[in-house]
């Protein structure tokens, strides 16, 4: 295996040869970087860590209450305990060692988006159950294309009703599943 | 290897049923691959429920298209916009774009048609001859070999994905605890079910996928979006001529053959084929200085390895039952679905699926040459669609798919909790993909351990002395223990040359 891991290595960093590759490379994570929101600092780094770190302590006390019986007759509860103390020490030493990474993004002002989106999908479970899937559906494509998307009123207009109508067939009139509906 | 079952193969693969499902999985291959947002995986999890009432074999062999098309379909965007579809098509950016720049395109990516049909040709050939042979070999193997064998798949994957490696061993640590809620097979304990009905079945690996995969890559991409409409550059003469198909045989060649042995290992596959392949060219040009600048290699090499790679991820799957990288814990997921159990015993329980995908793959890479020569003008026109129209059509489709695998409400909820999970997972660093592939294994691996407690009477120094588990063992504990010498090793060299070689290096991958 480290062979390979060497020849990525190999790919950007071999020294002496400071070419166009390099170049290249440096320009491409720049463009995307463009793309991207800023980098979270610190503090994400940590509560991640520490979200981390509480799903293992908990897991492990549940687990020691489940029963960890011996290894000669594993109880139900030796597996998630080993694995949550395993967590348990990878959350610690990420806390140790993570605190500068800068693999994490901040939430900005286009998080709402997401949040948005994410209401959506709640709304149509909610609704779902109780007026059938279509108008909820038509609702959630307007939503997400004129106010997520910036399309026209137009094309929202159309595509939304022509999307639902497309699930439709291929839901109830196709494949005959039991989704609620409600023509 | 029996060859009745292998003509066998051909003729399910030929019958216009299967040949249709094969069809529509490399063209949603193509079209996801050219998209760039959705990868193979999300894909695959969110036409999951779609699958369920789709006869086993065609169902498989479409969400395996799904895979090796987005191969193909990543270059185009690599080469045209410099945006890589696929991971597995970054460093394809490199010389694909300069070559576009100089007029080339065409030529580009029509050498990345070619070799990516060479290499997952070639690779389809190597699956056919070896797996049958692993297959049996995998017979012999016990509950110890599989415990080891399972844990080297998730400790690799999290090892060798990309990111940071203590993430991703998090990550793949939380889908082994989550494997274990719900009733305890053995003892018939209940396990972090909080005396929920619902999950005293434990959650439904689709259910996961399609949150952490489907619905959390969705909500990322509604914030990364930007609504830049990206101009592709235009493409002409497709057809490479004799001396550019001259120039990169050789590169087209090796890069089939790193290809096909990356992507058998356990988190090799596609991204690391690619990325090997075109540093081996590079390593050995006369001059290398032409990387970068339009090399036709530079194209050739990581197209037919990461093809190669993708279709040689298959043999640990379906000899092993063994993912070896997350779109394959899809298609195990999958395939356990249909009711099918990857593994040694599938080669004689299963002939039709086992011969039947692997045989597909050969009629869908021609398929896929023929979409990706002289149909390129279509894929180069969908460039054009805007992201916004595409994204509330998948949102619907997960919800809508998710709830129609149990009628139930609750897995829609389940699903969106996931999702917002795998959201905050991708903000913060963490790859879902290790999580998603512990969870798959995670059975696998606590069944196989305690049964082999139970086989060694207690006593876990039983692992060691088997040969085959204790191998496995043994690579184990190297994999485990590689990163911490390297970053030693690293250290002081740095010291003594002041390189700063990591920094590139995550950019890389």
């Amino acid at each position: 295996m480290s062979d390979q891991r060497d020849d990525r290595a190999a790919t950007g960093t071999d020294p002496g040869e400071p070419d166009i590759l390099a170049e290249l490379e440096a320009e491409i994570a720049r463009e995307l970087a463009e793309e991207r929101p800023p980098a979270g600092g610190p503090a994400y780094q940590v509560v991640g860590a520490l979200v981390a770190l509480a799903l293992g302590l908990g897991g492990a006390i549940l687990a020691y209450g489940y029963g960890l019986g011996s290894l000669r007759e594993p109880g139900p509860g030796l597996w998630p305990f080993i694995v949550s103390v395993v967590l348990v020490g990878l959350s610690v030493a990420l806390l140790i060692v993570g605190r500068h990474l800068t693999d994490s993004e901040a939430f900005t002002r286009s998080s709402l988006q997401p949040a948005v989106g994410l209401l959506t999908f709640v709304g149509l479970g909610a609704l779902m159950p109780l007026i059938g899937f279509e108008i909820p559906s038509v609702l959630l494509c307007a939503i997400w294309l004129r106010f997520l998307g910036g399309e026209s009123w137009r094309s929202t207009a159309v595509i939304s009703v022509a999307t639902t109508a497309a699930f439709y067939i291929l839901f109830i009139i196709l494949l005959r599943t039991p989704l609620p509906h409600l023509f | 290897m029996d060859v009745n079952a292998f003509l066998d193969g051909f003729v399910l693969v030929t019958e216009p049923q299967n040949l249709l499902y094969c069809l529509i999985g490399v063209l949603i291959g193509m079209l996801i691959g050219v998209l760039p947002g959705l990868g193979p995986a999300a894909t695959i999890a969110i036409l999951l429920p779609i699958t369920y009432g789709i006869d086993p074999v065609s169902a498989i062999i479409m969400l395996a298209g799904i895979y090796y098309g987005a191969q193909y379909g990543g270059t185009i965007t690599s080469v045209l916009l410099r945006l890589p579809g696929e991971a597995s098509s970054v460093v394809t950016v490199f010389d694909g774009f300069a070559l576009a720049k100089q007029g080339k395109a065409g030529t580009a990516l029509g050498i990345a048609a070619i070799g990516s049909f060479v290499g997952a040709t070639i690779s389809i050939v190597g699956l056919t001859l070896l797996a049958p042979i692993v297959a049996e070999v995998a017979l012999d193997f016990g509950p110890p070999e599989y415990a080891a064998l399972a844990l080297l798949g998730v400790l690799l994957v999290a090892t060798i994905g990309s990111g940071n490696m203590l993430k991703a061993l998090i990550a793949a640590t939380l889908g082994l605890l989550l494997a274990t809620v719900g009733r305890d097979t053995f003892s018939g304990a209940g396990r972090y079910t909080f005396s929920s009905l619902e999950l005293a079945d434990g959650i439904d690996f689709v259910i996961i996928a399609m949150g952490l995969f489907g619905v959390g890559e969705i909500l990322y991409n509604l914030e990364a979006r930007h609504g830049k409409v990206h101009v592709p550059a235009a493409v002409a003469n497709i057809w490479p001529s004799r001396k550019d198909l001259r120039q990169s045989s050789g590169a087209i060649g090796r890069g089939s053959v790193i290809g096909f042995f990356l992507g058998v290992l356990p988190g090799g596959g596609a991204v690391l084929a690619s990325l090997a392949a075109y540093a081996a060219e590079k390593r050995r040009a006369k001059n290398p200085e032409r990387f970068g600048r339009g090399a036709i290699e530079g194209v050739a090499a990581p197209e037919s390895a990461n093809n190669a790679a993708a279709t040689s991820s298959f043999i640990p799957l379906l000899t092993l039952g063994i993912p070896a990288n997350a779109t394959m814990g899809m298609l195990f997921g999958a395939l356990l679905i249909l009711g099918i159990t990857p593994g040694p015993q599938l080669v004689e329980e299963r002939p039709d699926v086992f011969w039947g995908v692997i045989n597909s793959m050969y009629i869908g890479n021609i398929m896929l040459l023929i979409l990706s020569i002289p149909l390129v003008g279509l894929f180069v026109r969908i460039l054009r669609i805007r992201p916004a129209i595409l994204a509330p059509i998948t949102a619907l489709i997960t919800i809508l798919g998710v709830y129609t695998i149990n009628n139930s409400v609750f897995d829609i909820f389940v699903m969106i909790v996931f999702g917002l999970v795998g959201y905050l997972m991708k903000k913060s660093g963490f790859e879902p993909g290790p999580l998603v592939l512990a969870f798959v294994l995670g059975s696998l691996v606590e069944a196989s351990a305690r049964r082999s407690m139970l086989i060694f009477d207690g006593d876990p120094t039983g692992f060691v002395t088997r040969p085959i588990s204790g191998a496995l063992i043994a690579i184990l504990v190297v994999v485990a223990l590689l990163p911490l010498i390297k970053k030693l090793r690293r250290l002081r060299t740095s010291v003594a040359t002041e390189a700063t070689p990591t920094k590139e290096e995550e950019k890389t991958r």
